[in-house]
């Protein structure tokens, strides 16, 4: 399929027309929001099917056929938020502070994209490794740690590791994410009592989240005014330049098409629901209105419309 | 003695208390109650609430937008409290506190 047929594709799924729905929603000041405790409760539902599906894949791949892929994730893992933190300082002119917290949320994963990614390959008919979904957690956790020592190294003060390492471990993203993987390899087979409830209205869920997504992301567009060009630049730039990586590194690891597919969108994709908390807690004098809005205002709506099909393209391109 | 029904009770015991309010970014729930907790209050209410203010921004759209502690102390606790979070929290969080006088009815429980 041509490019721009699977752009066009992405573009008119049900998920990327509600995050459009939610966004023209907060434009035209109407309402529409999801309730708060159905916003938390969504998100609960779609962490645990994430980890469920991935969990029941894990079980079922060979040692060998992960343990490469598994590497890689760690290895991008600790290396990605050094090179967005010294592109943030050196290009960006940054304070370090702000530096590294902007970088934790690049170094970690947005999981909403990762399954939006997932909807799209399926939409298009491009299997990939179901086990990518564990490979989350992995990006995830030494990112932000990472990215919080390169704060604390150059401003050595308050930081509680103790704090710090129990709210990214143990969080409830992560650890909704790591107990639906444990769940869905311990339960195997016998995972398909849940189905009817975790996968079969997991897009409906999603859409219904995604809808949510454009009204909070939209109203971090006033934002924008303030943040500057190099933010901006930095939020539209970071999602292609670590996307690309990622679909190279995807393809060194033996991913298949789908795979690396998902991957390079794992590594593109910027975190906003469990970097922005530890990094609120660990680094509380970063400007919390930086790393948000480039996240969840530019990178997030990016990486949903035109990221993904792009990182498809780029996936295609080095597997061909 | 119980009172005859429609004459006016025996007046109740109060006791002046301070009530001490705290309005804070929901990501710091837990540290706050640990807070008010270790500086000696023997309880708390904690509502979940919206709000403006010069700050604006919160750190996670999932952890809520603010929540609202409340608490019933001595006059001292009090003055401890607002002493820890002017440490901790005001420079780098969104934050409001505030004490009011408030008569209490079995005022001892709190002390």
């Amino acid at each position: 399929m041509e490019t721009f047929e699977l752009a066009r594709l992405n573009l008119t799924s049900p998920m990327v027309l509600g995050f459009a729905l939610g966004i023209v929603a907060a434009l035209v000041k109407s309402d529409l929001k999801l309730p708060e405790a159905l916003h938390a409760g969504l998100s609960v539902y779609l962490l645990l099917a994430i980890g469920i599906k991935g969990g029941v894949e894990l079980g079922k791949a060979p040692l060998a056929e992960i343990s490469a892929p598994l590497l890689v994730t760690l290895g991008i893992g600790l290396a990605s938020p050094i090179w967005c933190y010294a592109a943030l300082r050196g290009l960006g002119r940054f304070s370090a502070v702000d530096a590294a917290a902007i970088a934790a949320h690049y170094g970690s994963v947005s999981v909403v994209t990762f399954t939006a990614c997932g909807t799209f390959l399926d939409a298009v008919g491009v299997a990939y490794e179901g086990f990518m979904s564990a490979l989350v957690a992995f990006l995830e956790v030494p990112a932000i740690v990472v990215a919080i020592f390169l704060a604390r190294r150059s401003t050595p003060s308050t930081t509680r590791w103790n704090e710090t390492l129990r709210e990214v471990v143990f969080g409830k993203s992560n650890l909704l994410l790591l107990g639906g993987v444990a769940i869905g390899a311990l339960a195997g087979p016998a995972a398909e009592q849940v189905k009817p409830f975790f996968v079969d209205p997991f897009r409906g869920a999603l859409t219904l989240f995604l809808i949510d997504m454009g009204v909070i992301a939209a109203r971090r567009l006033g934002d924008l005014r303030t943040s500057g060009v190099r933010l901006v630049a930095f939020a539209l730039g970071a999602p292609l330049v670590n996307g690309a990586i990622g679909a190279w590194a995807g393809e060194l690891a033996g991913l298949s098409v789908g795979g690396t597919t998902v991957f390079a969108t794992m590594v593109a994709s910027a975190s906003y629901i469990a970097a922005p908390v530890a990094v609120r807690i660990a680094l509380p004098e970063a400007n919390p209105a930086l790393y948000l809005t480039s996240s969840l205002a530019v990178t997030f709506p990016f990486n949903l419309i035109v990221g993904i099909p792009i990182y498809h393209a780029i996936a295609r391109w080095l597997h061909a | 003695m119980r009172s005859p029904a429609g004459s006016t009770p025996d007046p109740v015991q109060t006791v002046v208390l301070k009530r001490v309010t705290i309005v804070a970014e929901a990501v710091l729930e837990q540290r706050l109650i640990a807070l008010i907790r270790d500086c000696g209050a023997k309880g708390w209410t904690l509502l979940d609430c919206r709000g403006e203010g010069s700050r604006g921004v919160r750190a996670s759209e999932w952890e809520g937008a603010n929540v609202k502690l409340e608490t019933l102390v001595a006059s001292a606790v009090a003055d401890t409290i607002l002493a820890r979070l002017v440490r901790d929290y005001f420079e780098h969080f969104a934050v409001v506190a505030y004490v009011q006088d408030v008569r209490v009815v079995r005022g001892d429980k709190y002390i």
